[in-house]
This record gives structure tokens, sequence and C-alpha cells, in this order.
């Protein structure tokens, strides 16, 4: 037997509505067979029972917010196309890149099914005439399952022409990435469909449900959130919104990552869960690992500001934790005990989003490779204080004004809410400058620390060590 | 030759059928391309760039914006280590020390043997199951030095020929549409109201 | 604008002022301002005096907001947000600020990182002196960028063309140049590569920019990323002297500047004209000024000794000059001389030679075209604007391919067919730079034009197009190895079909369009070109007087021309270079030119603007209307001239339709002045000519004209002499099977007169069962197989 493994690895074993992870526990759940026997397509049935108009208020009625990172509910967003402009496309978003990240691999691996199901009643409610399947292309696992989900359907019916015998007729083409983490950005994802570079496009004034998709009227959707639509079109909205609050109705997939002892994605009740509930919670992640203690955590993915235990009992409600500096973003949490070193943390996340720039913007091509130098020299102790005011300097240039951030006890701060002002065309560019501010305001006395280390070296040592 | 060779034309014929605009079909193309080569060569972006109705340049300008397309022929298996933040926290640096040891390559770099291509990679959307890393893309979740070795070992003894095909070749099953199923490429030209949508819709 | 009078009471002026749809009210720095619907908030700043730093934003381009140059801050009721100002549209009660705090940190910011990696190596750079990113930063910047990081690297200037070369480390990637070359050009060539930090320009490997347009990128890219070889390293902007003119390479009559130093033309510049050229200039427009100052100009008259042209002082030649005139009347009367040319000057050169021709030497054989248009009698027509041909619902193209001929004409085209402005309805013997933008290219057979336009005027998809707006023809000489007679027939059943129709001639060589309307043609019983040919080759021409005429290279029946120049007794030539006609001649008289006098000129759409003289002519080189004025006296007439002044306002007086090109309009206008249509131009009057029965064996003969060819200005000016492809005989692929020949091998071409040998190209362009040879263009001459007098040619292709 291997010791490494192949197939992803999925812990959840609390007793919790499940809505969107209720056939993660077969082994088979991404075949024809145990989707049927599970209640498969019985919400594209439901839905072809009722009028296009129908379906869509119910989805506006559940308020089911998008999943991708900005939490727009749906039903809304499909309602945003002119009316009477034809064709409309479906892009699905399944990209799945930010870091910390690690959910619509998981749906569209273990159930396409469902994913297919939600992609066709949306195509029914907002009357769309194609739908593409945007799948990362780093994941060839989750590309065989959704492409044999998509071939078994064809066979059965229920995508192609005349769909179970009704008048709806739609395509799903599955597409494929080559890897630019990008073009998760819904306008890039639309440019990179068109065989273009995945360059985002300024918003306004090309908003993809007026000017997407070959400038025809186009809604982007995250696999998960297209995930939700089969068990809410059986269901009923009502159904949907007793699960969590008003403003944050149903559940969301949540994966928590880094220093706890059961890390896992867990599909949690939105709007009530509370960080100290996921990452010390029984059923969830049962603590931080050796039981040491917890420095920080990123609630919403490498893109949100940083929280410390100060925000623990804050809820999976946006509002708040907008509130509080931060982000949900993508359900995404990693997390840090008190052995962490945060510069070198850091470090990684301004890499990332340095590497990922697509290049089109000046603040974020140039500030975020800036960035991430300062910070690699300050990681490995080579820095300055002059370093640690540039970092500042650069992100007014990428963000001018106040920068969100938590509030934190131990250093005495109040927490600056969201939103920030940005001169770059996407978030790519303020992300870079996040996981630095987070760090640097939240832990500069570990920066710091570096810097005076570095002061302790002979100099004889260095001078050998330059060689 | 590393144009497409003839059943891949067929392919990229058929793939290209399913988009409103041809040019659509650059990445998958791409990805065709490399399928059969390994790598994207030279002629067949200029091939991809006749099928799909546009200028080399712009196809060379579409495929250097993403990391999965190589220019320059790679290892039969790619080795891609996460060292974004969760698989940090987790100890990536050492399994990519250990890698580079292990490989006798720094990250970047091809074995001899051209078996292995070692390269750093950013979040695998496996964060939960860190240290990840991919060969030609597949998952290995919870890596550990032990099993980074005995993984290189079955690669390099042929034992996964079966699960992990050569460098290239990402998915092993391709989306058929059958065209007595297909609803038909959505129409530009002559934008239509949906069948099952009463017109005028409604407005909402 | 209300004024207040100050006499009437403030109730009085509460008449509420006339509500204007497109009016939108916002402040600029908290001063009113009325802007336009739709307007860009940059735009509208500019319109209230302030100016918005901006790098990749371009009025003629469509915004993309890269940079990130132009932001400032805008309320619209929500508080400052930061704006995009060269994407974003004004919005009512919109307040702009330019100067805010946010503003200003975002501006210093942004010219910081862009200077993080550039090399700010100003002294030696070209654009050093008139470079924004420069006047930016020392206006707007922190002064200097405390990057201390290590810089990016690229390989020094690479030639991404033959023209155009590329400094990487200097690029700011504005995407100007890339957007230029795809979206107004249609060359996407060059394009953004690589990712994040490493984005970079580049061409694909071994596939240049090799765009008709590419000096255009170098004129707009915002820093000095992008040279052009003829002027790299050649002068300092702060050396240059400068006048706006009008490039008269050929007749769309481009806006430029023209800039010197030390009295030396150093380069042209496109002007926005917004009617004509949108800033755009033509590569060969715009970098044959090296021919001003080729070492082969001729720089004092010659006059034949022998086989000898020997220089000679003004005086001499002049009276050389009117001695053989002198003679040549004496030996045939005044019908027996005959003037071609002029379409190579100004306004006043041809207005002062047709008078000479016609009034002083009497003769009514003047003609301006060189057989290779259409009739005259063209321009008699219903004339349609540029702008007009841009906007119509249907373009109808009944001519040559303008991408070749007429390139920025192109360019104005192709954007209103790709804005979907305008639908094309091409008719072509051969595909041309517009068919891919073209709604419907019809192709015919040279010959069977009338039968085409019949045809597709049946079709009730074309008719419905046809009736659903305003309709513009442009027409021209699509093929030089046909007579001219099939494509009138066709434009005339195009006429009458759509007698609303305007026209615009596509007649290509510079200033003809002027010369023709100027007086530059036969007066009745005077011969055309063709004519005067044959009855030189009949030795019925006692002097032939070529101003700036070459018909050995540009008469398409190379033959006829060649016949014509030994059967003439005397031939006069006015040249600044000898060609080969030119230097068959007895007196050469030196011309100066382009740039090195003034004037005006006259376009396809009747557009009338001027001329500067920027430099002093070369040697002893004279204006074509000095030398006429000159060789009247000598012929003891005066044509009363003292300066070119005296000619425009004696054209305005005198010319049919030129009476508002006045003096004080021209200064006036910043476009010109549009002359009327002359009304008394002759009817297009041509002998219809039977279509000979088709051997199915035989090849249909196209030749039209590229845009580099042996032309004298292309061929002296050594950035451009080495383009032109060369002769060559393009078949369709399917015929090069036919013909059992491949393409790159040599094959006989057999015409009636002649065999010449042509290597094949296999060409798509190229309608089956015709073969298509670039005229003009280095190499075997195609023009030996033309018969002018035919109405087509059909020629035989065999294996060597
Ligand atoms: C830089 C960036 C990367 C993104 N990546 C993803 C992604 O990988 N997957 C995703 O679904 N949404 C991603 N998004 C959000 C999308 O732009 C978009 O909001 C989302 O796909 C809409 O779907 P939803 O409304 O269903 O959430 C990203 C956004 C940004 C700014
Ligand atoms: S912020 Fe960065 S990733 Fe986003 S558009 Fe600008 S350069 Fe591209
Ligand atoms: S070369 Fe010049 S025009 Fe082109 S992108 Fe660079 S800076 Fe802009
Ligand atoms: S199009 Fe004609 S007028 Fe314009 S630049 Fe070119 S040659 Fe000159
Ligand atoms: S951080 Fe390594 S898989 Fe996400
Ligand atoms: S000028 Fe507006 S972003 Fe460049």
């Amino acid at each position: 037997m291997s010791t490494y493994t192949w197939a992803a690895g999925y812990v959840d074993d609390g007793d919790r509505p499940q809505i969107v992870t209720s056939r993660f526990k077969y082994d088979d759940g991404y075949t024809l067979e145990r989707y049927h026997a599970t209640g498969g397509y019985d919400g594209l049935r439901a839905a072809l029972a009722r009028t296009p108009a129908e379906v869509h208020d119910e989805v506006k009625a559940a308020t089911v917010l998008g999943r991708g990172g900005a939490g727009f509910p749906a039903g809304t967003k499909w309602g945003l196309m002119p009316p009477g402009k034809f064709p409309r496309f479906l892009v699905v978003n399944g990209d799945e890149s930010e870091p910390g990240t690690y959910k619509d691999r998981l749906l569209m691996e273990r159930d396409p099914h469902q994913l297919i199901e939600g992609c066709l009643i949306a195509s029914y409610a907002a009357g769309l005439a194609q739908v593409f399947l945007y799948i990362r292309g780093e994941m060839p696992l989750a590309h065989e399952r959704v492409a044999t989900a998509l071939n078994e359907a064809y066979a059965a019916g229920y995508i192609g022409r005349n769909i179970l015998g009704s008048q709806f007729s739609v395509d799903i083409v599955l597409h494929w990435g080559a890897g630019a983490y990008v073009v998760g950005e819904e306008t890039a994802l639309i440019e990179s469909l068109e065989g273009k570079r995945g360059e985002p496009r300024l918003k306004p004034p090309f908003f993809p449900a007026a000017i997407g998709l070959y400038g025809q009227p186009t809604i982007v959707n995250n696999v998960e959130t297209l995930s939700n639509l089969p068990w809410l079109a059986v269901n009923g909205a009502e159904a949907y919104t007793a699960i969590g609050t008003a403003t944050s109705p149903g559940t969301r997939m949540v994966a928590v990552s880094g220093h706890v002892k059961r890390p896992g994605v867990y599909e949690i009740i939105n709007g009530t869960t509370t960080f100290r509930d996921l990452l010390y919670g029984d059923e969830f992640c049962q603590g931080i690992r050796d039981d040491n203690e917890l420095k920080a955590f990123v609630p919403g993915g490498g893109s949100a500001p940083w929280f410390t235990p100060d925000q623990l009992d804050l809820p999976f409600e946006s509002k708040l934790v907008g509130a509080a500096g931060s982000m949900l973003g993508s359900g995404a949490v990693m997390v840090m005990d008190h052995t962490t070193d945060i510069p070198k943390a850091a470090l990684t996340l301004v890499h990332f989003y340095a590497a990922e720039s697509c290049g089109q913007c000046t603040p974020c091509r140039e500030g975020g490779t800036w960035l991430e130098r300062i910070m690699q020299r300050l990681a490995d102790g080579r820095g300055s204080h002059d370093d640690l005011d540039q970092l500042f300097e650069i992100g007014q240039a990428i963000c001018p004004g106040v920068f969100p951030h938590a509030a934190s006890e131990r250093v005495g701060l109040e927490a600056k809410p969201f939103p920030f002002k940005m001169t770059t065309i996407c978030f790519v560019g303020p992300s870079a400058y996040t996981a630095v501010h987070s760090a640097v305001t939240l832990f500069r006395d570990e920066f710091e620390a570096k810097i005076v280390e570095r002061r302790r070296i002979p100099v004889s040592i260095e001078a050998v060590g330059a060689h | 030759m590393s144009r497409l060779n003839e059943a891949n034309v067929i392919l990229a014929k058929e793939i290209i059928g399913r988009y409103p605009k041809a040019r659509s079909a650059t990445i998958p193309l791409l990805h065709l391309s490399q399928q059969q080569n390994g790598y994207i060569t030279s002629e067949a972006m200029v091939h991809i760039g006749e099928l799909v109705g546009a200028t080399s340049a712009e196809i060379l300008g579409t495929a250097t914006f993403y990391e999965m397309f190589k220019f320059e022929p790679v290892g039969k298996y790619l080795v891609n280590i996460c060292g974004t933040m969760s698989c940090q926290l987790l100890g990536a640096d050492e399994l990519m020390h250990h890698a580079e040891a292990r490989l006798g390559v720094k990250a970047g770099g091809t074995t001899a043997d051209g078996l292995f291509t070692l390269e750093h990679a950013e979040c695998q959307a496996a964060c939960t199951e860190a240290p990840n890393m991919q060969v030609n893309y597949r998952h290995c979740h919870r890596m550990t030095t032990a099993a980074f070795d005995q993984l290189i070992d079955d690669l390099a003894a042929g034992r996964l020929d079966g699960e992990i095909p050569p460098h290239g070749t990402l998915a092993r099953v391709r989306q058929q549409i059958p065209a007595d199923k297909a609803a038909g490429v959505a129409s530009l030209d002559a934008p239509a109201q949906p069948a099952w949508m009463p017109a005028p819709e409604a407005t909402s | 604008m209300t004024t207040i009078d100050p006499d009437t009471t403030a109730d009085d002026t509460v008449e509420a002022p006339p509500v204007d749809p497109n009016a939108v009210n916002i402040t600029v720095n908290g001063v009113p301002h009325v802007a336009r619907k739709g307007q860009l908030v940059i735009e509208a700043a500019a319109d209230a005096g302030e100016y918005i730093p901006r790098f990749c934003y371009h009025e003629r381009m469509t915004s993309v907001g890269k940079c990130r140059m132009c932001l400032v801050e805008c309320d619209t009721g929500r508080g400052p947000a930061v704006t995009v100002s060269c994407m974003v549209p004004v919005a009512p009660d919109m307040k702009v600020d330019t100067q805010s705090e946010t503003t200003k940190r975002m501006q210093e910011g942004v010219l910081e990182l862009l200077l993080a990696n550039h090399p700010l190596d100003c002294p030696v750079c070209d654009k050093g002196g008139e470079c924004p990113l420069q006047d930016q930063t020392l206006s707007n910047g922190p002064g200097e960028s405390r990057y201390v990081e290590e810089k990016r690297h690229y390989e020094k200037p690479i030639a991404i063309s033959d023209i155009v070369l590329l400094d990487r480390e200097r690029c700011i990637l504005c995407d100007r140049c890339t957007r230029f070359a795809d979206e107004v050009a249609g060359d996407p060539l060059i394009h953004f590569n690589g990712r994040g930090n490493n984005t970079h320009i580049t061409t694909y490997p071994d596939e240049p920019f090799s765009s008709y347009f590419s000096g255009n990128t170098v004129q707009i890219c915002p820093v000095g990323a992008l040279t052009a070889k003829p002027y790299r390293f050649k002068a300092r902007p702060w050396d240059l002297s400068q006048q706006e003119s009008t490039c008269t390479t050929c007749a769309v009559g481009c806006r430029t500047v023209v800039q010197s130093s030390r009295d030396e033309v150093l380069r042209y510049m496109g002007v926005d004209s917004e009617p004509v050229n949108h800033g755009w200039l033509c590569d060969r427009g715009r970098f044959n000024f090296e021919s001003v100052k080729s070492p082969d100009r001729v720089l004092q008259p010659l006059v034949r000794d022998g086989d000898q042209l020997q220089p000679s002082s003004w005086n001499a030649a002049l009276a050389a000059a009117a001695a053989l005139i002198t003679e040549a009347t004496a030996a045939g009367g005044a019908n027996s001389i005959a003037v071609l040319g002029g379409a190579r000057g100004s306004n006043e050169d041809a207005f002062a030679w047709a008078r000479l021709g016609h009034e002083v030497i009497g003769t009514p054989n003047v003609y301006a075209q060189m057989g290779d248009g259409l009739p005259a009698g063209l321009l008699g027509q219903p004339r349609a604007t540029i702008d007009q041909a841009a906007h119509a619902a249907t373009i109808v193209l009944l001519g040559p391919d303008l991408k070749e001929e007429l390139p920025v004409l192109y360019l104005r085209l192709r954007e209103a067919a790709e804005k979907r402005w305008s639908r094309i309805i091409e008719f072509t013997p051969k595909r041309t730079g517009l068919s891919p933008y073209a709604w419907r290219t019809i192709g015919y057979e040279p010959g069977t034009q009338v039968a085409a336009v019949q045809q597709a005027l049946a079709d009730p998809a074309i008719a419905a197009q046809i009736a659903s707006g305003d309709v513009v023809v442009v027409a021209g000489r699509a093929n030089l190895a046909e007579s001219s007679a099939a494509t009138v027939a066709a434009l005339r059943e195009l006429l009458a079909a759509v007698p609303s129709a305007l026209v615009l001639p596509a007649f290509r060589r510079g200033n003809v369009v002027g010369a023709l309307q100027v007086g530059m043609r036969p007066r009745p019983g005077g011969l055309d070109t063709r004519s005067t040919l044959q009855a030189a080759a009949d030795g019925k021409i006692e002097c032939l007087v070529l101003v700036g005429a070459d018909p050995l290279a540009d008469f398409p029946d190379t033959d006829l021309a060649r016949r014509g120049l030994a059967g003439a007794r005397r031939i006069i030539a006015v040249d600044s270079f000898l060609t080969a006609s030119s230097s068959l001649a007895h007196v050469v008289l030196a011309a100066s030119a382009y740039t090195e006098k003034s004037g005006t000129t006259t376009n396809i759409e009747g557009r009338v603007s001027t001329l500067a003289r920027q430099v002093t002519p070369a040697g002893n080189s004279r204006a074509d209307w000095m030398i006429a004025g000159e060789l009247a006296l000598a012929l003891g007439g005066d044509l009363g001239y003292d300066t070119v002044d005296d000619i425009t306002a004696d054209i305005a007086t005198l010319v049919d339709g030129y009476a508002e090109v006045t003096i004080e309009a021209l200064a006036a206008s910043t476009d010109g002045v549009v002359a009327g249509v002359p009304s008394a131009i002759d009817p297009m009057n041509v002998v219809p000519v039977d279509l000979p029965d088709r051997n199915a064996y035989d090849f249909r003969l196209v030749v039209s004209r590229t845009m580099y060819d042996q032309a004298t200005g292309t061929a002296n000016s050594p950035s451009l002499a080495h383009l032109p492809r060369g002769s060559a005989v393009h078949l369709h692929p399917l015929d090069i099977e036919r013909v059992g020949t491949t393409a790159g091998t040599e094959v006989k071409v057999i015409g009636p007169r002649a065999t010449v040998v042509f290597a094949v190209v296999a060409d798509e362009s190229v309608l089956r069962g015709t073969a298509w040879v670039p005229f003009n263009n280095p190499g075997p001459n195609v023009g030996d197989l033309i018969d002018c007098f035919a109405a087509v040619n059909d020629v035989r292709i065999e294996n060597i």
C-alpha cells in the first residue's frame, strides 16, 4: 500500500443539515447511479414543472449568496441581465485557486451531477442559451469526473435538446483553464474563455450581466453557488431560509487548514457558526495542534485581512466580519499557532499575489513585486526599518487612504472596517498588500525582531556568508 | 511534425464547433497540442492560430499567460510542490528541500534522465490536506519525505503508469456531445428568445 | 452662453435656458462645467481646462484603463470615489476633483511605480524632451523612485519589423501599440507576452510586425520604447522646427507635421484631422521623406549633349526647352505637343502648367492621368467625403485594393465596418485588404463587372441593404490589365440603380484630383495619355513634356510607353529624379520636392489643404510653377505669377468649384476646405470594347499596385526601398496544381506580345482562372504583357 493518497481528504461527521455535501459520504457519489438513488435530478424536474420566472423568484426568495468571494445573491444577479437581450450565457466558475480554498474541487470530484443539475436549473430560470463550465486546469480528476457525468447526463436526456421532453434546451460545454489564479475573477474568466489572456476588465462599465461573453449578457456563478440549486428546487426557499440567518441563509462550505487538529472542509450553518466553533468545536477542528496557542488566522482566503484570537467569537456573517475589518471571501480559514514565523507566512501570500498578477495595471504589476522583494528581505533577516515604512508607502499607491484591519488588544488597535480605495482594476493588487498590511500592523514586533537579529551578526561572518 | 496530427485536427475541429467563436477553443487546443508533443511547439501555435482564426502572436500572447503551458520539453513527470500558506505552515519548505536533494535538481530543473521536472507551485486547492504536491497535476496529499521517496521510486519503476499519464495529458476522459442530442451552439447573429421562455419576458 | 445685460434686472434673466438633452452639468475642481452626455471624465476635464495625466488613454482607441495614471476622485453623491477618468463617463452633478489629496497620492504612487523598472536613460533616449513619462515625472512625480531593487532586464532594442525597434526596458506596457495594431490597423502581430512582472511586448518569432501602419505605434508610444530606424539618434526634439502640411504620397491627403533640423527633414508625424486621417499615417507616407534628401536628386537643370545629359544653368536650360517647343510648333503645330503629368505637384504647380500648356503653348493635349485610373469625368459625379463614406449605411467598393493604394482610407473604412456603422459590399477581381471586413465580397473575372453588379443588385438581401440608407461608391481602377470601360459601365449600372449614391473617387497619385480639377486635362479634341503615347509612337508628337511623369514605370502598357517615348521627337522633363523616362529627355528641368515648396493640394474628396515649405530646395531645383512661369516667359508669354499665393488666389477666382478655397479660408481652417464638384468636367466617355472569348486554359491577367513598389519616393528612401514584395505571378493554389507546377518555381507567362518568366506564388486571394501580378515591382516587367487597347489580357502559363 502506498503512503500517499490520491483521493481528496474530507472529514465532516457533524450532525448538521447538508445541502451540498450530502453525497460526500459515498465513495461513488459522482456516479449517475448513486445520484439517481439519492434524489438526483428531482430538482430539475421540479423546476421544469414551474415557469422560469417562478424558479427565478424562488432563488431570489432564498437569497442564495454567491460563494465565489463577493457574496452577491445569485437570484439578484440573474435579474441584472437586460430584458430581451439574447443569447445569454452561463459561465461556471470552477477556477478555485484562492489560497486556502478547497471546496469547489470537492464538489466537482465528488458530486458532479449536482453541479450539472444546478447549471440546468439556472439556465432554465434565466433563459440561458449555453453553459460553459470552466474548470481550473490543474484539476484533471475534477475534469474527468465532470466529463463522465456530462456524458452520462447527455445520454440520459438531462442535457441537450428538449430536456426531459420539454421545450427547454441547453448545452453544457466543459472548458478548462491552464493555470492562472487571476482568471478566477469573473471578467478575466470571460476573457480567458474567449481565448485571450486572462486580464480582468474594468467594472464598471463592463458588468458581465450586461456585457459579458462575446459581448452578450452573461452570468458568472461559482460551483458551490450552483450546487445549492437542486436542493433548493426540491425543498423550496422556505426550507432554505430556515437554515442560517436572514441575511446569510443556508449553509456554506469552509475549508480550515493550517495548525488545527483536524483540518478539513465543513459545511457549516451560515451566519451563526462562529470561528471559535469552527476552530475548537468537537464536530469541527477540535482545537489547535498540540494544544498550542492560536496566534492569528485568515478568515476568508488569502485575500482577507487577518484576525487574531480577539475575533474568535464572530459568526460567519459578512456584515459583522466586514465591520471587524475583514471578509468571508471564499470560505477558507488558515490557522497559525504561536510557533508561526509571521513574516515568512505572510511572504507566501505576497509572493502568491505578485506571481499571479496579470500585469496589466501598474500598481499591481510593479507594486506587488516590490512588496515581495522587501518582504523577502525582511523574512530573511536582511531588512531594515526603512523597509517597513516603504511597505506602507507602496501600499498607499495600491490602496490610498485607510486600509482595513482587525482590532487587536495586544497591540492596542481599533478595527478599521471595509471597504478600501484601490488604484487597481481588480483585487489582486490590493490582496498583495493585505497580507503585508495585516502582518506588519498586527505583528510589527516580529518583523522588528528580525531586523535586530541581523544587527547582531558579526560583520566578518556576514562577509563570509556573502561568498 | 509538431503541428496537430490528423486525429487531433479532427478533435480540434469538434472542440471549435462547441463555441460561438472559434477563438474560444484556443486554450483547449493548446492543451491538445501539449498532450501530443509534451510541450507547446512553435509550429503548433501557428497551426492553432490558423484553426481558430488568430495570428500566431495572439496565440503566443495567450499561451504565455498560463503557467501550464511549457515552451520547452519538460520531464515525463512534472512535480509541483505547493508553497502557499497552508502548505508552508505544515512543512512545504522541508518537502521542497527534500525533493531537491532527492532529485538532484533545483526547483525549475529537470533530472538528467528526463524523467522529472521539479517546480515550485501555488495553492493547489487542497489546503486542508497540506502539505500538498502534484505529479502531472494529480494531487498527492499530506506528503511526507518518506512518501515522496516512495512516490518517486514508484514513478521511476513505472508502477504508476496506469494512474499518471505522461506530462501533457490532462484528462483521459473527454466530453462527447452527441449530435442527435445537442441543443446547438448559441447564435450571436440571429439572437432568439429561448423557446421555453414566454415572450415578452417578465422583467424581474 | 447667455450674456447678462447690465441694464436688465435679475428677474429678467431668469428666462429658462433651453434644455440641451446632451448637456451634463458637472463641476471640475469646484468650477461648474457643461459636459456632453457620454463624454469621458478625462475629456470633460480637459475641456474645462484641467489636464489629467495619462499614458494608456488615446482618444482614437478603446479605453483600457491599464496604466492607472488618470485616476481622480469623483463624487456622484455617495462621497468621493476613485475614478478611472479615461473609462468612466460623466454623470449629472458629478464633482470631479483632479487636485484632491488622494488624487495626488495616487498619481505620485503610480508614477513612482512606473519608474521603478524604467531605465531612466533619458539622455540617450530618442523620446527625451518629448516624453510624457519624463514630463509627468517632472510635474507630478516624486522626483525619483525609491526603488532600490534590481530592475527588469531585457535585450536592448530588438527589431520588431524592418522599420521599428522595441526597447522593452523602457516599455510601460500601456497597450497603445498593441491596441493600435489590433484595433486600428487590423494587424495584431505584436502582442503582450508572459504575465505579471514578466509581461512584455513581442512579435511571434520570425513573424515581424510587418504592418503598413507600423510607424503609428512609434508616434503614439508614450515613452521611448518604440523607435523608427529613419529617425533614431537623428535629433533631439528641442532642435526640431516644424510646420503642418499634407502628405501627397497618395490622394488621401493625410495631415502631417513636417519636422526638420538644420534644413534637413527628419520626421513626419500624423496630425489628427477629424475628417481625414484621425492622426494616422501609412508607413510609405511617413517614411518616404528620406527620398527628399536622396543623393540621387536632380540638383540642377540638365541639357542633352549627344548621349549625355550635361549640367546646365537655368537660363541655358530654359532657353533650350523653349527652343524645343518653338521648333515643335513650327514642325507640327501646337497640336503636336503634349504635356503629361502634374499629379505629383501642388494645385499651383498644376494650374501654372495647365495654363502654360493650354494658353501659352496652345495645345489641347494636357493630361495628369497616366492611363492607370478611371476617366477624369468621374470627378463630375456627386462626390462623397471620406467621412460620408465612413459613415454610410452601405459602402460599395468598385475599385482597387484600398489597403495598397489609399492606405489611410482603408483604415477609415475598416473602422466603419468593424464598428458596424457601415456594411461593405465589394466587387473585386481579387480579394483585398478590406475583404475580411466586407459584408459581401463579390469576385468577378476581369471584364464581367457589369454582370456582377447586375446580379448583385438582383439579390434581395443586397437590394435591401442598399435600400437601408445612404450609399457611397468608392470607384477606381482595380486592374491595370484591362480597359476601364467595363468598370465605368458597371459604375453607371450602380448609379442608375441607386441615383442618390455619392461617389468617392479612388484616384491614387498624390494630387491627381487637384491637377485634373484645376485644368490638367485635355481640352476638346485633346489627347489622353494613351492616345498621346500612340500618337508619339506613330511619329506625330513633335514635343512631349513630362511634368513629373514616368510613363515607362507608370503607364500599364510598357510596350506602348516605350514606343511612344522613342517616337517623340523632343522630350522635356520636369523632375526631381532621373527616372527611366526623364533620363530620355533632351532637357531636364530640376524640380523641387515635397517639403521644399509651399502651396495647396486636393485630395480624393476635393479637400484642399496646405503644403508647407520646411526646407530649402535641394541644389538649384525650383518649384514646378516657377519653372512653368519662366518657360512661359522664354516662350514670350507671361503667366503673371510672382508668388505661389498669386496662383492660389487665381485658382479661387478661375477654377470651377474652387471659389471658396481662398487663402483666407485655408488659413482659417485646420482641416482644409472642400472644393465643389466641377460642373463642367467632361462626362465619363469611354469607348466600350468587346470582351474576347475566354479560352478555358488561359488565365485572365489582373495587375494592380502594391503599397511598396518602385515609385521614386519609395525607391529613394533607404528604409523603404527593400520593402516591395517583388514581381511574381500569383495563382490560386488549385490553379498551381492545374498548371502542374509548384510555388516558388519559375513559369513562362505567355501573352500575344511577349513571354515573361515569373516565379509562382500561391495566393488564395486570387480568383481561380486569373493570374495576379503586382505592378511596377522589382523583377520581370508585367507591363510587357499588357495591351492597353484590349478589353482584357489573357495569358497562357507554361512550365519551363
Ligand atoms: C482575483 C479574484 C479571483 C477570484 N477567483 C475566484 C475563483 O477561483 N472562483 C470563484 O468562484 N470566484 C472567484 N472570484 C470571484 C468571481 O469574480 C465572481 O465574483 C464569482 O465567480 C461569482 O460567482 P458567485 O456570485 O456565485 O460567487 C475571484 C475574484 C477575484 C477578484
Ligand atoms: S490588479 Fe493585478 S491582477 Fe488585477 S488587473 Fe491589475 S494587474 Fe491584473
Ligand atoms: S512599446 Fe510603447 S506603446 Fe507599446 S506598450 Fe510599451 S510603452 Fe506602450
Ligand atoms: S495614406 Fe496616403 S496621404 Fe496618408 S500617409 Fe499614406 S500616403 Fe500619405
Ligand atoms: S496552500 Fe497548498 S494547496 Fe492550498
Ligand atoms: S490613462 Fe486612464 S488608466 Fe491609463
